[in-house]
């Protein structure tokens, strides 16, 4: 069988999961580029390069790591704020799975149920999933493949994403800080940062008008 | 695909647990599981099938268990019952029926346990509407399944009907030819089922009465030692959350809401399902030493099949070859993820292919003949159902006939 390529989109009207074209998805210390089963190290440049080549990169965290449900979640959400600041890439917070009616904003949150509308409304071109339960990602990540022109990737904690055009698996406080490290070092390089001036949210709390941030 | 997973491997990349190498409450030390499989070692022992069920959940550090009787389950059920008066299984109870015990079993699941049910026939299908429901939360409950039979006139006769009615459930379904399979397939179901790029339900098929209730030799392991604990935190949805999917999604669905994402998203859902019983075949090709066994493959006639028709092919081989006919064997181990490949590969060179099968509509041969380009050269049959044997002779009459050798009628 031929490879499938988990390329961005719109795909089609409802395009296939990668698992049942017979992608298969990476052992530890690989990643997988468009299908394609690459090291580790490989991904992450590459994931790296896609963030600063975006217009309007983002961060997806996913409730794994927006709530403090033990030590390493905490440490993970610190790890990921730094990643953001490198870029600078913005953040939007996935922080339930719960469908939202009569709509969400897609402003300021993303859901699994209908990210497109987040993926539209933003302009976003590339992206990345970290901390969303593996179920509620892949189900993102085919619906974004379907109708978006995003590239998509997943910081996934367990076995990866077939279903992202990008993805490494058990991510690691530390798989974080590398990520970070490699846009570090391609900026060092002379790499400039593509993406579009930004304001993180629409309303800055007073509290951190307050203090100036 | 882009990358092959090699049987001889043999080894699976399982979830680490904190607990392995410590205790159980029964003392029973939690192992590895390429370790438990592979490097334990085992006792020989001649057990009924329902035994060689209680013997395996003996070891899997079950957490809970939910019974209700029906014929050939009962005894397996209630043996199980003695684990739990033993210590060895954390709650066992009877459900109000087999639709009762399914939906108990996806509330424990949801609440994190690792969980097993037996059922048959008629119970199959009065649970059926749960089986789908599981896939799509994506618990990773496993049923064992005595095939009997489901239709009226009543039969609590071996009969593999109910198998076909399970295809499209979205759980991973074995189908076991020995109590060695089953012993097998029930332990190794638990770690494939609970990977957390799979995490679906997995049904664990025998025949009825052939497998359940006769005596086989059985090489089990020692009870000093069980599976590593399910570990929840690593499932692909979150746990019993009233507000968030999949629970919330079966109190407010977004199929009720009439717009186009709603419809896509819940399409989505259903392709992620089918996605992790892909995704099963990495895990449990090493792990069965692939998904189907191949014995003679290059022979012009080859004989296809699961369960105990496998067996009773065997013999069949055996009486054929003493009159010169030379004729392969292909078992298949699992149904679903279906072995597309590996099936088109072993029959591409056969002339003639025979699919025997303990039920009355053969769909174990519309599998076959689906995905195999030359598909007029697949013979369905033999078939028997309702709880008739088939001997072996059936099969080399059903082979010598298609061959247009003279053959002898057998007398019933």
């Amino acid at each position: 069988m031929d490879l499938y390529k988990v390329s961005p989109g719109p795909e089609s009207f409802l395009p296939p999961a990668a698992a049942k074209m017979g992608n298969v998805l990476p052992d530890p210390g690989q990643g997988h580029i468009g299908g394609t089963i690459v090291p580790e190290e490989e991904a992450m440049e590459m994931a790296a390069r896609k963030f600063l080549e975006g217009k309007v990169p983002t961060i997806f965290p996913g409730p794994l790591v927006l709530w403090h449900w033990n030590e390493k979640a905490a440490k993970k959400a610190k790890a990921i704020r730094a990643l953001a600041d490198a870029g600078p890439f913005r953040l939007i917070p996935m922080a339930d799975y719960r469908p939202k009616y009569p709509k969400i904003n897609p402003e300021v949150e993303i859901n699994p149920n209908h990210p497109n509308l987040t993926i539209w409304h933003n302009e976003i071109d590339v992206c990345i999933f970290v901390g969303v339960h593996c179920h509620q990602a892949n189900l993102s990540l085919k619906i974004i493949r379907g109708g978006t022109d995003c590239y998509t990737m997943a910081m996934c904690a367990q076995a990866g994403h077939e279903d992202a055009c990008l993805s490494f698996r058990d991510a690691t406080v530390e798989k974080i800080e590398r990520l970070t490290w490699w846009v570090n070092k391609l900026k060092a390089e002379g790499v400039k940062s593509q993406a579009k001036e930004f304001t993180q949210f629409k309303h800055i709390p007073k509290w951190r008008e307050a203090e100036g941030n | 695909m882009n990358k092959k997973v090699i049987p001889e491997d043999r080894k699976i990349i399982s979830s680490t647990h904190v607990k392995i190498g410590q205790k159980n409450q029964k003392d029973q030390v939690h192992t590895e599981p390429n370790e438990f499989f592979y490097g334990v070692e085992r006792i020989t022992k001649f057990f009924t099938g329902s035994e060689v069920i209680q013997s395996a959940i003996k070891v899997s550090h079950c957490d809970v268990m939910v019974a209700y009787p029906i014929t050939p389950q009962s005894e397996a059920a209630a043996l199980i019952g003695e684990l739990f008066a033993d210590g060895y299984i954390g709650d066992y109870f009877r459900g109000e029926s087999e639709f009762a015990v399914m939906g108990q079993c996806a509330g424990a699941a949801f609440g994190g346990a690792r969980v097993f049910t037996t059922t048959a026939g008629p119970g199959t299908l009065r649970a059926m509407e749960n089986f789908p429901m599981w896939a799509g939360s994506r618990l990773p409950i496993q049923v064992c399944v005595t095939c009997r039979g489901v239709n009226s006139p009543l039969s609590i006769q071996p009969d593999t009907l109910e198998m076909s009615y399970l295809l499209e459930t979205g759980m991973l379904i074995w189908h076991a030819e020995t109590a060695q399979d089953l012993y097998d397939f029930i332990l190794k179901g638990f770690i494939v089922a609970e990977q957390p790029d799979v995490h679906v339900p997995i049904a664990v098929c025998c025949d009825g009465f052939f497998v359940t209730h006769t005596k086989d030799t059985v090489d089990i392991l020692p009870d000093d030692v069980c599976l590593p604990p399910y570990d929840p935190y690593k499932s692909p949805v979150p746990c019993m959350d009233m507000e968030c999917p999949p629970v919330r999604m079966m109190r407010d669905p977004f199929i009720m809401k009439s717009n186009y994402i709603h419809y896509a998203t819940h399409a989505s859902w259903q392709q992620e399902i089918h996605a992790a019983v892909e995704r099963s075949r990495k895990h449990t090709i090493p792990f069965l030493d692939g998904l189907i066994d191949i014995e003679n493959g290059d022979r012009d006639i080859l004989i296809i099949g699961s369960g105990t028709a496998v067996s009773q092919s065997r013999e069949a081989i055996r009486l054929l070859e003493l009159e010169g006919i030379k004729v392969g064997l292909i078992k298949i181990k699992t149904i679903r993820p279906f072995p597309h490949e590996e099936v088109r590969e072993a029959l591409k060179n056969a002339k003639t292919v025979f699919v025997p099968e303990f039920n009355i509509v053969g769909w174990l041969a519309r599998e076959i003949k689906a995905i195999v380009p030359d598909n007029d050269k697949i013979i369905a049959g033999p078939h028997v159902a309702g709880g008739m044997t088939m001997p072996s002779e059936v099969i080399v009459v059903e082979v010598k006939t298609a061959l247009g050798l003279n053959v002898e009628k057998i007398k019933m």
